[in-house]
């Protein structure tokens, strides 16, 4: 087999480059090939046209929509700011708290609300489980990806009791509605707390394991291991962000780089690409710093867990949520996939005037055909996956 | 470094391309001429004091009194500092420069733009719809926007 790292990664065909066993120059052309939209590896409704010569790509061309709905438009028509949430919860539907609180958060910062303490530390507690839960969906879907099923069904075993852990503090197992403007819409469940800790100790030997079930599983790293490498300066120029940005070296997170919630007063360290088995930025660094994060996440939880303050869950709003006039603000949240940004613009009403939301997915997949020309058709797949896109994000 | 900096030196450079700013704002911002936001944007980029490298939102505005705009949220992986770029455009005529040069990832945004508000990015390497199909009509996010009756014999508005 070839080795991924020898072939040129800016390929052109030159005519008569191919030359048969007898020496004869083979002739070579293009194709088009489209993968999607219904493809089990391109993880929901996207459409790659992918150019390719023989097994090289020259080119991707994805092609994205499917799961279109407008939610800038439904945001503008909504009668209040709260009514927003639901539809934020809809664009990432794998990580759904994290969207809640981005704008949730951007909606606060606009009317100058300070939420107590305790609804802070809940949400912190709330968004690493859910991104436990998200990069659990991550990797054992990337595991599948690389014909590795077995992963799969352990991740999901996981991921159940992180869902039961929501089912029991909000009633939803998907979409949950649960941080609302100013606060949250219910306080913790009596036993919340001591089954939080029993999950995280039971959690930190099972990514060891899928560890050594996966990650370091000689196939999985012969396949992920040069394939897809991000550059720095293309990761930059291309705003990747999340374990995309991280995965290339860059040490950039958001929790910490600009701050907000109480994640400075939590200890923990952004987790970065080093190239352990292959180049810096590949496939494989992609798919550890998820597994990294999953660890630094428990960290956070038990270290929140311990701090939980006593409280209210709920600031005091304004009965109608009406911001100044031209006011506007673009707050960005670290979610499992990277920056999150919602820009608001309001105009004196109950309903926004604009909502823009910046999805990760949605800017990570931009970068796809950069890192995917040069590369063969089969590994198109992994580095696909390794970009981790859910497509309510990138539709919207 | 900041805003006002950032808009003192902007203004040196490039005088009347600065329209106007509002630098006490919440997060402050700087106007710049529609026809110029390539050379000022690959400008912020390269200066050593500013390396605005990280193109954090692209969003499309209607602004509803016959302007169209365009908002650029800037930081910098390495100094940490941020600005807003605006920019805006009548919208009978709206052509913006595009940005795509300067940072890739403007790319897609400025197709999202010009498929929801129509606003013409020049220069742009490929100006296609993004989300919506390549034979729709209008531009849904526009203020005066109105759904069209049939899309390929199927009735729209429910």
């Amino acid at each position: 087999m070839i080795e991924a790292k020898t072939l040129p990664t800016n390929y052109v065909t030159k005519p008569g480059a191919i030359k048969s066993s007898s020496g004869k120059t083979l002739r070579t052309e293009e194709m088009i090939v489209n993968m999607g939209p219904q493809h089990p590896s391109t993880h929901g409704v996207l459409r790659l046209e992918i150019i390719i010569d023989g097994e090289i790509i020259n080119d991707v061309i994805p092609h994205i929509g499917y799961l279109h709905r407008c939610f800038e438009k439904h945001a503008e028509h909504m009668t209040n700011y709260q009514q927003v949430i639901p539809y934020a919860d809809r664009m990432d539907y794998c990580s759904a708290i994290t969207n809640e609180w981005a704008f949730a958060l951007a909606a606060e910062r606009m009317l100058k609300i300070e939420v107590p303490e305790r609804v802070e530390y809940i949400r912190v507690i709330m968004a690493e489980l859910q991104r436990i839960a998200s990069h659990l969906i991550a990797v054992g879907t990337y595991g599948i990806d690389a014909g590795a099923f077995t992963p799969f069904l352990y991740c999901f075993i996981d991921r159940e009791k992180i869902l039961d852990l929501f089912e029991m503090t909000c009633g939803a197992r998907l979409l949950y509605n649960y941080v609302w403007i100013g606060g949250l819409s219910h306080d913790l469940p009596p036993k919340f707390v001591e089954q939080t800790k029993e999950f995280c100790t039971y959690f930190r030997p099972r990514i060891k394991m899928i560890n050594d079930l996966l990650t370091y599983n000689e196939i999985f790293v012969k396949r992920t291991a040069n394939v897809g490498v991000l550059p720095k300066d293309v990761a930059i120029n291309y705003a990747a962000s999340g374990p995309m940005l991280r995965g290339s070296g860059i040490n950039w997170d958001l929790r910490r780089d600009d701050p907000y919630s109480v994640y400075d007063k939590l200890e923990w360290e952004p987790q970065i690409g080093k190239g352990e088995v292959g180049a810096v930025g590949d496939c494989w660094d992609r798919h550890i710093v998820r597994m990294r994060e999953m660890e630094q996440s428990l960290n956070i939880i038990e270290q929140a867990l311990a701090k939980l303050p006593e409280g209210n869950v709920q600031a005091a709003l304004p009965k109608r949520i009406r911001p100044d006039k031209d006011a506007e603000v673009y707050v960005r949240t670290e979610t499992p996939r990277g920056e999150l940004g919602f820009y608001i613009v309001s105009d004196g009403t109950a309903s926004p005037f604009r909502v823009k939301a910046r999805g990760p997915a949605f800017v990570n997949l931009s970068v796809l055909p950069e890192i995917s020309r040069g590369a063969m058709l089969a590994d198109l797949v992994l580095i696909a996956g390794s970009v981790d896109i859910v497509l309510g994000e990138v539709d919207r | 470094m900041t805003a006002q900096d950032i808009h003192d030196k902007l203004k040196a450079a490039f005088g009347d391309a600065v329209q106007d700013a509002k630098l006490d704002a919440m997060q402050p911002w700087i106007r710049i001429a529609p026809n110029r936001t390539a050379e000022i944007c690959a400008w912020l980029h390269d200066q050593p004091e500013m390396k605005l490298d990280y193109l954090m939102c692209l969003s499309g505005m209607d602004y509803n009194n016959g302007k169209l705009g365009v908002v650029y949220h800037l930081s910098s992986i390495e100094h940490k500092h941020k600005i807003v770029l605006k920019t805006e455009c009548p919208k009978e005529d709206p052509h913006v420069l595009t940005v795509s040069g300067v940072w890739g990832t403007a790319n897609w945004h400025e197709r999202e733009a010009y498929d929801m508000y129509g606003i013409i990015f020049d220069g742009h390497p490929d100006l296609r719809r993004l989300l919506m199909p390549d034979d729709w009509d209008g531009h849904p996010l526009r203020k005066d926007y109105k759904v069209q009756e049939f899309y390929h014999g199927m009735k729209v508005p429910y």
